[in-house]
């Protein structure tokens, strides 16, 4: 991904903000402070439990909602305008598609599948003809892996994993340079988890369309994302890429967060126990923190003195001991990786 | 027959059919479960292959369309004199299994606190309601005791508490509630249908770790049901593998985790990322779960099965026995079966996998 750092990014996020109002003396801040960036053809994984706010930035982003404040920059033009002209609009709902959770709720169960897929193309008068709108919709659903003649049905006649490919189909049609992704994998069973993963992977090679992750689940994040952003009450604690962010976690919460992965290697999580993390009776203070460059493309947000702490692996080893008595979990840190 | 002595619990060649408008589903095909006093136990599966099911005929909660076409369900008990009792659940009616086994003798956790939850009552008279029903505990008594469990499950200022609504509670703190609601009684068999699905990482970490604890602290029995290899690895004693309806491999967890034999378990197993993973392509089982309405002659995972033999498709394997504890169904432990071994991305894995828990003893120690 070096390479494409000199590149303009594609998307550009700076200091968005999303507030939403609840009344007049409360308003939730669903997003505070946010900046990334997502170069062509990569993919970026946000992760974060949920009220964190990284289905709020996904849906920011793609202009469902209307930013608080801050600045989204798509391919060089600014998105962030309340009422944004036609020709931008036009380019936005081309060039940027979503795929949504639950591939049920998200297609219109009144609809063959075929012009559910062709939706986008019809609204934007894509084709000259019927046979080459046709075309076009066979071509797609080939690629995600259904048969052509599947597209005269409809989406309840499909199975979970096959409804998905749908939505993904629905996405891919319009040619986009960035597909939202949120959770689409977490309603689907494992091995129908992998298969998605792998088409949209295989899809990403094929056409180098960005991709952003939004999802909870980490070992998937890892699988799938170039870079990762870390969210948190929604602030981005951490973010870099993939190797970075696992080898090299700073931010505790990052930490505890990793940690909370059950690895399915029964002789060591027997004996495991998850780092904890409490906001509350951290002492952290999120609004406080500014943007520390660990190294590389890899920042975490904090003061400079929680900065130094969290840096000097010493004074985290002795904080855990300290936390945890004999047993030091730091350790599990440092632990020789195999052919390293 | 000392060891049958010692089971809670044992469901013998369970098979149970739903009567649908689409027509009969036999959802449920022999399927055999032992479970040891104190143990832990894990069901693992896609969804639709049973293993809701299969507890819930145990607990006697099975839809009115559920059709038990044979099997038994014996369930050990101490009854109120103290004497030991074993039932066949399945041939009991459904007050008395209220009366005596729902809650008192086994309880459940369900996947989703939001729904299992009422809302319209507050949670402290939720957890106080099993006790008056079951045991005509005094109100100040219960009042008491369920402050008491709020504080065992890890809930703040249990007094305030009492008087909250669940829609006041996070996602978290109501599974606590649903756990303690369950521990009300005094069960000894407690069954968690996927406790932690709807739940985050960092607070799935937190509930297993009190399911554990509550384990430790009162000596019970625990089922736990779930397709999360991760937390299974976490949890378990025993684990069962079922696909579509069938118990397709059984072992303790260091067998089926370092010595999986079954097709099914090698793709389970090699679909779930592990942190370590730096493969570009992620493994997947092909196709997707059957359809029960349309039952398969011979094994119905062979579609999806690379390793299939021909005989897959005209008889189905038995349980075939790699040790005294290890069992799978599949024609490749036949004698007369070519020999196939695991893919190798997954043995090299599970090579990283034993290293990892070397280098994980010398460490702690």
């Amino acid at each position: 991904m070096t390479a494409l750092k000199n590149e303009a990014p594609l998307l550009e996020v700076s200091h968005l903000k999303q507030y939403f109002k609840v009344s007049n003396s409360f308003t939730v801040k669903a997003v505070d402070d946010v900046s990334f960036q997502i170069y062509k053809g990569e993919t970026y994984g946000l992760v974060g439990e949920s009220g964190s706010g990284k289905s709020t930035i996904g849906r920011a982003v793609i202009r469902l909602y209307d930013p608080t404040a801050g600045q989204i920059t798509f391919e060089g033009m600014d998105i962030t305008k309340k009422k944004l002209d036609k020709g931008t609009r036009t380019t936005l709902r081309h060039d940027m598609q979503m795929i949504f959770q639950d591939p049920m709720a998200s297609l219109n169960p009144r609809k063959k599948v075929e012009d559910i897929i062709g939706e986008g193309l019809d609204i934007h008068h894509s084709y000259s003809s019927m046979a080459e709108r046709n075309e076009k919709i066979k071509a797609i659903l080939k690629k995600v892996g259904l048969a052509p003649e599947l597209g005269s049905r409809y989406p309840h006649q499909f199975s979970g994993g096959q409804r998905q490919r749908v939505g993904i189909a629905r996405a891919l049609i319009m040619n986009p340079k960035l597909i939202i992704a949120d959770e689409c994998i977490s309603a689907l069973d494992v091995s129908i988890q992998a298969q998605v993963v792998n088409l949209m992977k295989d899809i990403q090679e094929e056409t180098g369309t960005a991709l952003l992750f939004i999802a909870h689940d980490l070992s998937m994040v890892k699988y799938i994302s170039d870079r990762i952003g870390v969210l948190h009450l929604g602030h981005l604690l951490e973010t870099g890429t993939t190797d970075e962010i696992f080898n090299n976690p700073v931010h505790p919460y990052t930490r505890a967060l990793l940690s909370a992965i059950p690895a399915p290697n029964p002789i060591v999580e027997k004996r495991r126990i998850a780092l904890e993390y409490n906001y509350k009776t951290s002492g952290i203070d999120y609004n406080k923190g500014t943007s520390h460059l660990v190294g590389g493309t890899h920042y975490v947000s904090c003061t400079d003195e929680e900065f130094l702490k969290w840096t000097n692996t010493h004074q985290f080893d002795q904080f855990m001991t300290s936390k945890r008595g004999t047993y030091s979990e730091a350790q599990e840190y440092y632990m020789p990786k195999d052919g390293e | 027959m000392e060891e049958k002595k010692n089971n809670i619990i044992t469901v013998k060649n369970l098979d149970i059919s739903f009567k649908t408008t689409a027509g009969m589903v036999h959802a449920i095909r022999g399927v055999n479960i032992e479970l040891e006093r104190g143990t832990t136990a894990a069901i693992v599966g896609e969804s639709g292959s049973g293993k809701s099911v299969t507890m819930k005929a145990a607990m006697g909660i099975l839809d009115k369309n559920a059709i038990v076409n044979s099997g038994e369900i014996n369930f050990t008990y101490a009854d109120e004199e103290g004497k030991e009792q074993t039932v066949d659940i399945l041939k009991q009616d459904k007050k008395w299994i209220r009366k005596n086994i729902n809650g008192r003798q086994i309880a459940m956790v369900f996947q989703d606190p939001m729904t299992s939850l009422d809302p319209t009552m507050t949670i402290g008279k939720q957890i106080m309601e099993g006790m008056i029903w079951h045991y005509k505990t005094p109100k100040e008594e219960a009042y008491k005791k369920a402050v008491e469990l709020l504080e065992e499950v890890g809930i703040e200022e249990p007094e305030k508490r009492m008087k909250n609504y669940p829609h006041q509670l996070s996602g978290g703190m109501r599974q606590r509630v649903v756990i303690a609601i369950a521990l009300a009684c005094n069960p000894k068999l407690l069954i968690c249908d996927e406790p932690t699905t709807a739940l985050d990482v960092t607070i799935q970490a937190k509930i297993i770790e009190l399911i554990r604890k509550v384990q430790r602290e009162r000596g019970i029995s625990v089922i736990y049901i779930t397709h999360d290899l991760g937390v299974v690895a976490k949890v378990a004693d025993y684990v069962y593998v079922m696909y579509a309806g069938k118990i397709v491999e059984k072992g303790l967890i260091n067998e089926i985790y370092y010595e999986p034999k079954h097709p099914y378990t090698w793709g389970l197993l090699s679909a779930m990322p592990d942190l370590e993973t730096y493969d570009d392509r992620l493994y997947s089982i092909p196709g997707s779960p059957p359809n029960l309405l349309h039952e398969k002659v011979g094994d119905a995972f062979s579609p999806r099965n690379k390793f299939a033999l021909v005989i897959d498709d005209k008889k189905e394997p038995p349980m075939f026995k790699v040790t005294e504890t290890h069992y799978a169904a599949t024609w490749l432990l036949d004698p007369r079966a070519p020999k196939v071994d695991m893919p190798k991305e997954l043995a090299e894995r599970i090579e990283r996998m034993k290293k990892g828990a070397e280098n994980y003893d010398s460490l702690k120690e």
